[in-house]
């Protein structure tokens, strides 16, 4: 392993952080794409140089931007999302039906084994296909012909799609996430679609065991354990290891179980990260102490990492993609705050650094280990 | 020779510098001269006009000759000094925070 590539999309354009295997000194390009929200950026598994980027503002719509160079150079590919068919409705905020709208695309998921195969997750949520590199865009309309599709309504954010987690032994076992719909599978690359989301408990809304309308916040697994899924929901850390069939609470001690991060060391499957927030009104860390929490035993029991971390009047959020690992052993982890400031530990969580502070706003943070 | 300003963002986008020209057959209109801009940078479909529907972008506003022609029909002739050149078309960014 030769070194580590991270990729930062924030509200006002995107920055790409070098280091060698040591992960001590680094290289700050950027910002790319300034001035515009980069929701996203994410390289294909299968391609280090192929990296797809999520583009968008209010004012000029969505673009999707695509290097084949590892992000020396970059060029529009496709922006077209149209939803299949009539694109019906969902609940709104007041529970009235609302027209399905194309906003923006929160996430971007390249296949584990062919560059030109990548999934985008949009605002209003749906799920969109590209086989050609991004150039065109279909959407997998199987999610949406669900029968709960009219129950969706949007968190705070927006309903989104924010979240794809591929198997990577077997590709047409998809789990997406929805705020605030929950999680939903498919089996069969797409074709056919059904909530997973028995074991979650939701106090904000009317049956806090109901088939869906939960928000979840962010799932993440481990390519060796692909049926172990592991989730940050609005309130509550989750871990199924049932490919999502059921779920169950893993929260244990934690200090708060709200937040929006989570991921899983890439050396052990048991290891995982979060980032406890204050509340669901309050987006910042308890005590103004800026921790990461590991578990080593895949939840419920779990331990504050402070070291290099700010541990006074830090007000930050981590947002729901801007946590990342590399696959260098010891295991990088990374994250990005709203402060903008990128954090980054080489020993599995043990210690911190800032690799850069005063970014805009972070959004996304993702890592690529080059060969 | 139609001359068309472009919003900074859009200029980044289409690696332009300074004003855009186009030829347009016909009486030059709004639309046929943002046909025209797709035509020559197809990668700004979609960022001025919705695509399928071709309406303007709700942050879009058309200016030229002083004037907001936004919300005037896409298909209404563009004021003369625009189609001598003498003035630019404008795509312009709606002012509002961000």
């Amino acid at each position: 392993m030769s070194g580590v590539r991270v990729l930062v999309g924030t509200r006002k354009g995107a920055f790409i952080l070098t280091a060698d295997g040591a992960r001590q000194d680094w290289k700050v390009e950027g910002p790319l794409f300034g001035g515009w929200e980069m929701y996203h950026l994410k390289g294909s598994p299968a391609d280090p140089n192929r990296i797809y980027a999520s583009q968008s503002t209010s004012w000029f719509g969505q673009l999707v931007q695509r290097s084949d160079d590892g992000g020396a150079t970059w060029q529009p590919v496709g922006n077209e999302f149209a939803y299949e068919g009539d694109p019906g409705t969902h609940q709104w905020y007041d529970g009235t039906p609302h027209p399905w709208e194309f906003a923006r695309v929160w996430h971007i998921e390249p296949s584990p084994s062919d560059p030109d195969l990548v999934y985008a997750g949009v605002e209003d949520a749906a799920l969109f296909r590209s086989a050609d590199g991004g150039t065109t865009w279909q959407e997998v309309a199987g999610l949406r012909a669900q029968d709960t599709v009219h129950q969706w309504q949007p968190g705070a954010g927006g309903l989104c799609l924010h979240t794809i987690i591929i198997d990577p032994t077997d590709e047409e076992r998809i789990r997406i996430a929805i705020s605030a719909a929950g999680v939903f599978g498919t089996d069969d690359a797409g074709k056919t679609w059904r909530p997973m989301n028995r074991g979650l408990q939701s106090e904000g809304i009317p049956d806090p065991e109901a088939e869906v309308g939960h928000c979840v916040h962010h799932m993440a697994m481990h390519p060796s354990r692909p049926a172990t899924l592991f989730m940050q929901k609005h309130w509550d850390i989750m871990r199924s290891d049932d490919a999502g069939e059921t779920w169950r609470e893993v929260s244990g001690n934690l200090p708060t179980d709200f937040g929006f991060v989570i991921d899983v060391d890439a050396n052990d499957p048991e290891t995982i990260f979060v980032v406890p927030i204050k509340s669901d009104s309050e987006h910042y860390p308890p005590e103004g102490k800026l921790r990461v929490y590991r578990s080593r035993s895949g939840g419920e029991e779990w331990e504050p990492l402070t070291k290099g971390l700010p541990q006074s009047n830090c007000y930050v959020n981590v947002l729901r993609d801007a946590m990342a690992v590399d696959a260098m052993d010891p295991c990088g982890v990374y994250f990005g705050t709203t402060g903008g400031a990128v954090y980054v530990s080489p020993d599995g969580g043990d210690s911190w650094s800032s690799i850069v502070q005063d970014l805009p706003a972070v959004l996304s943070v993702e890592v690529q280990t080059l060969p | 020779m139609i001359r068309v300003v472009l919003p900074a963002h859009l200029r980044m986008l289409a690696r332009i510098q300074g004003e855009v020209e186009v030829d347009v057959d016909g009486t030059p209109t709004p639309r046929s001269v943002l046909d025209a801009v797709e035509a020559q940078y197809p990668m700004l479909r979609g960022t001025i006009r919705e695509h399928g529907t071709l309406r303007r972008r709700a942050y879009v506003r058309f200016f030229a000759c002083n004037e907001d022609l936004s919300h005037d029909s896409p298909d209404e002739p563009l004021p003369e000094k625009v189609v001598r050149g003498e003035e630019p078309f404008m795509v312009v960014g709606a002012m509002s925070g961000g």
